[in-house]
């Protein structure tokens, strides 16, 4: 805990959370509060981040967008860990036909690229929902959790106590349930960790492109919006890419710290 | 090329080809099964119902699920690739062929440009360890892997495009003289950071093994150490990633394609998106499939060229 209070990656997640969380109930502007008198107008008293298109509060914005990144990033990487290390560990554990079904799913969605597969998958929804992005951020998202929790478990289930709960005739989900699982949990925590960064990333990408939950503020739909008037109005492209660049960074590099927490043999390694 | 390396090579390619076939199959059926209706899409939910019947029929959705796959599949085999649902007239091949030039162009500037800048780069930083130079490198690659492209990109066109006028803005002519500087540079970027964080990890690696000790002893000189004796097989982990960015490549053309307005298949790819143009979003799919497998084939052969040890068969 005292290394995760001394990184300032940490602090950048800890910001984002609070930003998710409160942003909304503090900024008491709404995102949607048109105000055409005062379109992308830079800050002042009124508008601490300045507005976007529509006169739009961008600091509202921003809070908004933040809480929809957390929703959707805690939303995949739980459903990608569950499946993931379920898959995985029953792969590892299991062996033959079952562990090479899981395996050549793995390869195939690992085969294309993340941002053509989710714009395809997405390509039949006509408005797609938030769901419908979690949806399909996950079904790419689990193979992560599923290679990691296979490998450890290979090399877990050859230890001594698994040997041992087996000769004391503990069934497969026994075994599985409180003797792997629990053993994974470390690995999958760092992994998991740097992949609120990626899911973070993967939504804003698809919502800059225009793939994003219909009607839902979020970062890469305003990243867009302030692309489309960078000649005049900078500044929303600026504040809106600058939130995802720290973020994403912040996570990928919180999940080094999360590692070196877990291992002590790491620590002061650079 | 010795019988056995004929060989894996048939055996490789049937390998690939399944892959790229199972690949469009599982887009094919997953396109399927996401809840929602391409006719809503296309014609908006408020059609008559009869309207709805002839465009249903006209682009065959309202047969069963085998027999569409079949359709798909004997457009597959007939090179066709089906029909755009947008412009019935036109088949998705000549689309796609129309698309794939300006792409492979792109693509081929952001590698060249990812390469030029990552291989001295790391290459260096490793021979000069811990000096500023070493430095300079793990910045340059760890600021390079920070900033998404989303965001690269249109800080690149303001600076260079709206302030300093150097470059065309996007939405010039593509062909126009240094039109391809900012898009190859927000592609390359990302890959180059990787890159170079790689190589230089190999080099350091190799340059600690015996052999090159061994090499130095012998009296071998220190350019000639470093370049045939430890680049070379440095250079092998390096080629996997570059082979494992395939997908960062296309990620980011369908990106820069978009942020730069550009014609191209991300540009195609997004199109038929919003139109829900299906065999459009397949046939992209498919060619990518494809793509992806073909450079995996021709990387095991690059191995054998940088190092013979590692055999095909």
């Amino acid at each position: 805990m005292k290394r995760l209070y001394y990184a300032p990656s940490a602090w950048i997640c800890a910001a984002f959370l609070l930003l998710a969380v409160l942003g909304p109930l503090v900024i008491r502007t709404s995102p949607e509060a048109i105000d055409l008198a005062h379109m992308y107008e830079l800050p002042s008293d009124q508008h601490w981040l300045g507005t976007a298109d529509n006169g739009v509060d961008l600091a509202s914005a921003l809070a908004h967008g933040a809480r929809l990144a957390a929703i959707i990033s805690v939303s995949v990487v739980g459903i990608s860990l569950t499946l993931g290390a379920l898959l995985g560990a029953l792969a590892g554990m299991r062996g033959g036909r079952f562990d090479a079904a899981v395996m050549a799913l793995c390869d195939l969605l690992q085969a294309f690229p993340a941002v053509l597969l989710n714009i395809a998958l997405l390509s039949v929804v006509a408005r797609p929902s938030v769901e419908h992005v979690v949806l399909s951020l996950s079904v790419s998202g689990w193979v992560l959790y599923a290679r990691l929790a296979r490998a450890e478990t290979l090399s877990l289930r050859e230890r001594e106590f698994v040997s041992a709960a087996r000769a004391l005739g503990a069934t497969e989900t026994r075994v599985l349930v409180l003797h792997l699982l629990p053993n994974l949990g470390g690995p999958l925590l760092v992994q998991a960790t740097t992949n609120f960064g990626g899911v973070i990333l993967m939504e804003a990408t698809l919502s800059f492109l225009g793939l994003g939950p219909a009607r839902a503020v979020s970062w890469g739909a305003l990243l867009d919006q302030g692309s489309s008037v960078l000649l005049r109005f900078p500044h929303v492209a600026l504040v809106s890419g600058f939130a995802i660049a720290a973020v994403v960074l912040g996570f990928n590099l919180a999940g080094d710290v999360v590692r070196e927490a877990l291992d002590p043999r790491l620590r002061g390694r650079r | 090329m010795s019988a056995g390396a004929l060989r894996y090579l048939l055996y490789r390619t049937a390998r690939a080809a399944l892959t790229a076939f199972a690949v469009v199959s599982l887009v094919f059926v997953l396109i399927r099964a996401v809840p929602g209706d391409p006719v809503d899409a296309m014609l908006g939910e408020q059609a008559a119902p009869e309207d709805r019947a002839a465009v249903r029929h006209a682009l065959h959705l309202d047969e069963s699920l085998p027999s569409q796959y079949l359709r798909f599949l004997s457009d597959v085999a007939d090179g066709s690739l089906g029909r755009s649902f947008r412009a019935p007239d036109t088949n998705v091949r000549t689309l796609i062929a129309d698309a794939f030039p300006p792409t492979v162009q792109l693509a081929a500037w952001s590698l060249a440009l990812a390469w030029a800048l990552a291989l001295p780069l790391g290459v260096l930083a490793a021979a000069k360890r811990g000096t500023m130079l070493d430095r300079i490198a793990s910045v340059f690659a760890l600021t390079g892997l920070a900033l998404p492209t989303i965001w690269l990109g249109p800080l690149l066109v303001l600076v260079f495009a709206v302030k300093l006028r150097w470059l065309p803005l996007p939405g010039d002519d593509p062909t126009a003289a240094g039109a391809l500087v900012l898009p190859a540079i927000t592609i390359g970027l990302a890959l180059a950071a990787g890159l170079t964080r790689q190589t230089r990890a190999a080099m350091v690696e190799v340059l600690s093994m015996p052999y090159v000790a061994a090499a130095r002893a012998r009296g071998v000189t220190g350019t000639r150490v470093f370049f045939q004796h430890a680049l070379r097989n440095a250079l092998l982990p390096v080629l996997t990633l570059g082979a494992a960015q395939l997908g960062a490549l296309l990620s980011g053309a369908v990106i820069a394609e978009k942020i730069f307005e550009r014609p191209g298949l991300g540009t195609l790819f997004l199109e038929g998106f919003f139109a829900r143009d299906i065999p459009v979003v397949q046939g992209v799919v498919l060619l990518v499939g494809v793509i992806y497998v073909l450079v995996n084939v021709g990387l095991d052969f690059a191995y054998t060229l940088v190092d013979p040890r590692v055999r095909l068969s």
